[in-house]
């Protein structure tokens, strides 16, 4: 039966936590209590990308766009937009928009982004393996099965350039072809969907919102490398994906895609889910194979590389989910139609997760080689409250930051790395004028000694002591020999570690120090912190001729340091002052002073 | 396994779910981790008496055991609270104030991180990155996730948890 009209409902986390759910049923009642079952399908899509603005839902065929819907808005949209054909103007991104522009095409986020990974997110209902089918879903899994040898498949991704989205940018065909010529006999292939890196959630979007695709991919890597058993690495944070998953993989052996002799051919494979427990290490690909195996999540020394000695001895392929997801699209559209987006080592796009001091957080796709400043101020919509940038961190808590002067710089693996930072997974973190990069720099730290497994020295004992120096910059008792100390010690961490997380653990420092070096200067010299986030370096004062005596300030003082008479100027006890910073929001008449 | 330590009758046990599962579990390598799961599912943490039995069904090493769960941030070995809150901290969250709102939340409950409440009512632990960072900053109470937390929210939220 076709429907006249759809509903879609954002069903990413953002959307859904954020009275999505109420807002689905709502419209589903409000379809019922029309009458117009038969004519108007609600359907709960995957992550539309723009949560900032959520929720989202979206009519079509119109194509209109509507924005922060609550759900008592359901009643109005179902008899203005649906009945009576009128635009609920005031849902409306721009509320002012013509009537003929009520999509996407009118809202700056969704410019300059192009959708592969992320094609049937917010699309499809995820949880229907038809819908997914309907959009050539798993049609590249019987091109590869009828029409392609395995050879045939590595050498289509080979060519096509993919790079591995997890972070370093392995050539994915390549690992392939590792675990391709070991002699046959069980091997295995794994995805990697333990998301630890925070501010990161492009995994998780992906998953919740096409959770076939990656299906699909990983039974064409199965059938390209010889494998019949495939395990998804999940973290079990991930609850919704989970489901997802486990819904998808069902459909998947019934429809005769996954289990054996899979479409009649005599290829077989089957996945099973395995979760993760929070262990950021085990993002790392050797101590992902331990923790699946039941173990400790500590990492091995490589070689041997997991295509050749991986899961319980055997070659296994371990590919990211964003990697996973553009599997099927290469295939079908060929290796030239991808390796035309990007730059020259670059290809294909990449998801980032845009999140911090930017007025549209979101989950964004746009081709390699854009740059940071069309991403942060033409789809991003600039700094919050008109602040001034600072830097964005790329590659979390294993990157590096970057400053304004290379806003320009074409994003791709090999610029990245030469301005001090990385890929990485796709977290990208906007700092503006109110951050303060040693604080930031020690967030990352804590992040990282925290993770380390302590297997090897570098990593354990240096990441201590980088740690041990930003908190007493951080606290105004820092020395200038500190810093020659902190470069000293990162470059013994980044070359002696055992695995990727060591290696990179001292990026944020190595990068702050290169970019911001002022910012360390100011607190070890002049114990000041120009963003006002050091406790220690600040201090608090009355300016007697502005303040007008209101007590606020006295009033909200957790620890009674403000004194004076009401009308009367107050004074603030420096002795007593915890520096909570307190009376300085609660101010009206920008009386307290923080310097 | 030295069964003298073996603790007394009485105390928590593995249910018929639960050995089923294990049972179902047994045979396929790197089990291990996919059975604390699911023990945890149900009692809210690894209770050391369950611990046990886990070791003798699986036939694994308490050693082994308390070493993954020691590794593994997601497992517990005390009793939560009733209500759980766990507060963001990843790098949008930590930015946009996390550290403001566990600060807050210990105020009002009068527990550090990681600790329950005497009444046993509330425990508060600061997470990394619960993948909402368009909301930042996030906490998440009993499973609803709360995006855009002022701190002075936080008290109508606790209250109207304790009368529910």
């Amino acid at each position: 039966m076709a429907y006249k009209q759809y509903i879609l409902v954002c069903g990413g986390t953002a959307c859904e936590s954020n009275q999505g759910i109420a807002l689905f049923a709502a419209l589903k009642k409000a379809v019922e209590e029309n009458g117009l079952v038969n004519d108007v399908q609600v359907v709960r899509t995957g992550c539309l990308g723009f949560c900032e603005k959520g929720p989202i839902v979206k009519i079509l065929p119109q194509d209109t766009f509507y924005v922060e819907v609550k759900p008592e808005d359901a009643e109005v949209i179902v008899k203005e937009h649906l009945v009576k054909g009128r635009v609920v103007s005031r849902l409306l991104y721009d509320k002012n928009q013509s009537k003929r522009n009520v999509g996407i095409e009118g809202i700056d986020f969704y410019q300059k982004q192009f959708r592969i990974v992320l094609r049937n997110c917010g699309v499809i209902d995820p949880d229907k393996i038809d819908e997914y089918i309907a959009r050539d879903g798993y049609k590249a899994l019987e091109k590869a099965l009828f029409e392609m040898k395995p050879r045939d498949v590595i050498d289509e991704i080979s060519k096509s350039g993919l790079r591995g989205r997890g972070g370093a940018g392995f050539p994915t065909g390549k690992k392939w072809e590792f675990a391709a010529v070991q002699p046959a006999g069980q091997k295995y292939m794994v995805c990697n969907a333990d998301e630890g890196d925070p501010g990161a959630y492009m995994d998780r979007s992906t998953l919740e919102g096409d959770p076939h695709s990656i299906l699909e991919a990983m039974t064409i890597a199965g059938y390209a490398i010889g494998a019949d058993t495939g395990f998804i690495y999940i973290r079990a944070e991930y609850p919704l994906a989970i489901q997802r998953l486990e819904t998808a993989i069902k459909q998947a052996r019934e429809y005769g895609l996954l289990g054996k002799n899979i479409l009649g051919s005599d290829f077989s494979f089957d996945i099973e889910i395995r979760l993760g427990a929070g262990a950021f290490v085990c993002g790392e690909e050797t101590a992902l194979l331990a923790s699946i195996e039941g173990n400790r999540g500590m990492p091995s020394p490589r070689p041997p590389f997991p295509a050749v000695k991986g899961l319980w001895g055997r070659p296994t392929v371990i590919n990211n989910v964003e990697t996973l997801a553009n599997i099927p699209v290469i295939l079908l559209k060929g290796n030239l139609w991808f390796s035309k987006i990007g730059t020259a080592s670059s290809k294909g796009t990449k998801v980032f997760a845009l999140t911090g001091k930017i007025n549209n957080s979101g989950l964004i796709e746009v081709p390699m080689g854009t740059t940071l400043r069309e991403i942060i101020f033409d789809i991003g919509g600039g700094i919050r409250d008109g602040k001034a940038f600072k830097a964005a961190q790329t590659g979390g808590p294993s990157g590096g930051m970057i400053p304004p002067q290379f806003l320009d710089t074409p994003i791709d693996y090999e610029n990245l790395s030469k301005i001090g930072s990385i890929m990485g997974s796709g977290g990208l973190i906007v700092m503006d004028e109110d951050d303060c990069i040693p604080d930031v720099t020690k967030f990352y730290l804590d992040f990282t000694v925290d993770e380390s497994c302590g297997k090897c020295a570098p990593c354990r004992i240096g990441g201590r002591k980088l740690l041990n120096y930003l908190a007493r910059i951080c606290n105004g008792e820092g020395a200038l020999e500190d810093i020659d100390q902190m470069l000293a010690i990162s470059e013994a961490m980044s070359r002696a570690s055992l695995c990727g997380l060591g290696q990179t653990a001292s990026n944020p420092v190595q990068s702050s120090l290169r970019y911001f070096m002022d910012e360390y200067k100011e607190h070890i010299v002049d114990k000041k912190c120009r963003a006002g986030k050091c406790k220690n370096l600040l201090s608090y004062n009355i300016n007697t001729e502005k303040c007008v005596g209101c007590t606020a300030c006295a009033r909200v003082c957790p620890v009674n340091a403000i004194a004076g008479e009401r009308k009367q100027p107050h004074v603030i006890d420096a002795a007593k002052c915890i520096k909570c910073g307190q009376c300085f929001e609660v101010c009206k008449f920008n009386a307290v002073n923080r310097s | 396994m030295n069964t003298a330590e073996k603790p007394a009758a009485g105390l928590l046990k593995l249910t018929p779910e639960l050995k089923a599962f294990i049972a179902e579990w047994k045979s396929k390598p790197g089990n291990l981790i996919m059975v604390l799961h699911r023990v945890q599912q149900n009692f809210g943490y690894i209770p050391r008496e369950v611990a046990f039995e886990v070791a003798d069904l699986l036939d694994i090493p308490l050693a082994k055991i308390y070493g993954v769960i020691t590794f593994y941030n997601f497992f517990k070995l005390k009793k939560p609270g009733r209500n759980q809150i766990q507060v963001c901290m990843g790098t949008a969250c930590y930015l946009k104030g996390g550290e403001d709102i566990i600060q807050e939340l210990e105020g009002i409950l009068g527990v550090g991180l990681n600790t329950v409440t005497p009444d046993g009512e509330f425990s508060v632990e600061a997470v990394r990155c619960v993948g909402c960072c368009g909301l930042a900053p996030v906490m998440v109470l009993n499973g609803e996730v709360f995006g855009k937390v002022k701190t002075e929210d936080l008290r109508g939220i606790i209250a109207k948890t304790k009368r529910g």
